[in-house]
């Protein structure tokens, strides 16, 4: 057997990672901004921050332009059909971040309208704890995004057959 | 503040009607009968152009409260810069006052609120419907019966799931 020195700028490795390596690099947000966070969502994008370090400073207000989708803010029931239109029109594969404590649990607004968390009615991924986050910390989720992007998707989306992904989560009884 | 002649205008014409004063605002306890005429006074004949809020006050287990719901016109004469506070009481079932969109177009949607969030019909309203909840609400939230997380509404909603997306 004929061993190969490989160059050095040569890699070896499976289509899949490297289609995911690709895609967490080039992450196109989709800003559902309803309330304050939307606010540090916008401190992000700007030149301090610089989210275009990660790839994901190409923000699109169009669902169809976007795969991963920042809901930043509480979420009533009234925009909960809204929330789930525009999740729907977003092409596969697509991620979603629940950023601030709104978003991910309904926060202190545990009223008759405010849904308490969106993941009891859209998958999300990530969780952004704080009132609101700072910039940092959505950096941070969005590294985190990418880990997990570059851990589990593949080119053909086998990891949405696992049943675990199908699941929905139960919502509240009350 | 509201001019002396105002009042003794508005007591020439309607009799006795209840007038208080708290912090400079002068306030008017009208029956439900005449608060149509007398805000069709107040703006035909003493200048109250401009209906500045419609609201409603629920007082269940309001300590010393003798009728259900208080509703609320708070009215401004642009000229002289009088404000003037007219109240009138309504009682379940099916609490109705007139609807003042035949004087100020503006009272549509302030009376849709206080449809919406008080459950209070007004009778010659063109439109009554739902303003800031969605249509299929069935509750009056801002009465005082009604729970404050509600009765399950906030979750009364379709689920999707990734495999759907």
């Amino acid at each position: 057997m004929a061993i190969v020195e490989l160059p050095e700028n040569v890699r070896i490795t499976s289509l899949d990672r490297l289609v995911a390596w690709c895609r967490s690099y080039s992450l196109w947000p989709m800003p559902y901004a309803t309330a304050c966070c939307g606010i540090e969502l916008m401190a992000t994008g700007a030149s301090r921050t610089d989210i275009s370090r990660f790839g994901a400073e190409v923000f699109r207000f169009s669902p169809r332009q976007c795969d991963l989708m920042l809901v930043a803010g509480r979420v009533v029931m009234k925009m909960m059909p809204v929330l789930q239109r525009i999740w729907q029109q977003m092409y596969e594969p697509k991620w979603c971040v629940a950023m601030g404590a709104c978003a991910s649990t309904g926060g202190v607004f545990d009223t008759y309208s405010v849904v308490q968390g969106i993941d009891r009615f859209i998958p999300v991924d990530v969780y952004v704890p704080g009132c609101p986050p700072r910039p940092e910390q959505l950096i941070q989720s969005l590294v985190d995004l990418q880990q997990k992007i570059q851990a589990e998707d593949t080119i053909f989306g086998r990891e949405f057959d696992a049943p675990s992904r199908q699941r929905a989560k139960r919502p509240l009884q009350e | 503040m509201t001019e002396p002649q105002t009042i003794h205008a508005l007591k020439g014409a309607y009799g006795d009607l209840a007038f208080s004063e708290y912090r400079g605002q002068t306030r008017v306890v009208v029956p439900l009968a005449l608060i149509h005429d007398v805000l069709e006074t107040l703006k035909e004949r003493l200048g109250f152009d401009l209906l500045v809020d419609i609201t409603c006050v629920d007082y269940l287990r309001y300590r010393g409260a003798q009728d259900r719901f208080g509703m609320v016109y708070l009215l401004a004469n642009v000229e002289t810069n009088e404000r003037i506070t007219a109240r009138t009481f309504v009682n379940d079932p099916e609490p109705t006052v007139p609807s003042m969109v035949d004087l100020w177009a503006g009272a549509d949607w302030l009376e849709r609120e206080v449809w919406d969030l008080f459950g209070i019909r007004f009778s010659g309203h063109p439109d009554l419907r739902r303003i800031v909840l969605p249509d299929g609400f069935e509750a009056h939230p801002l009465r005082k019966d009604y729970p404050l997380q509600g009765r399950g509404e906030r979750h009364n909603l379709p689920v999707i799931r990734r495999a759907e997306g």
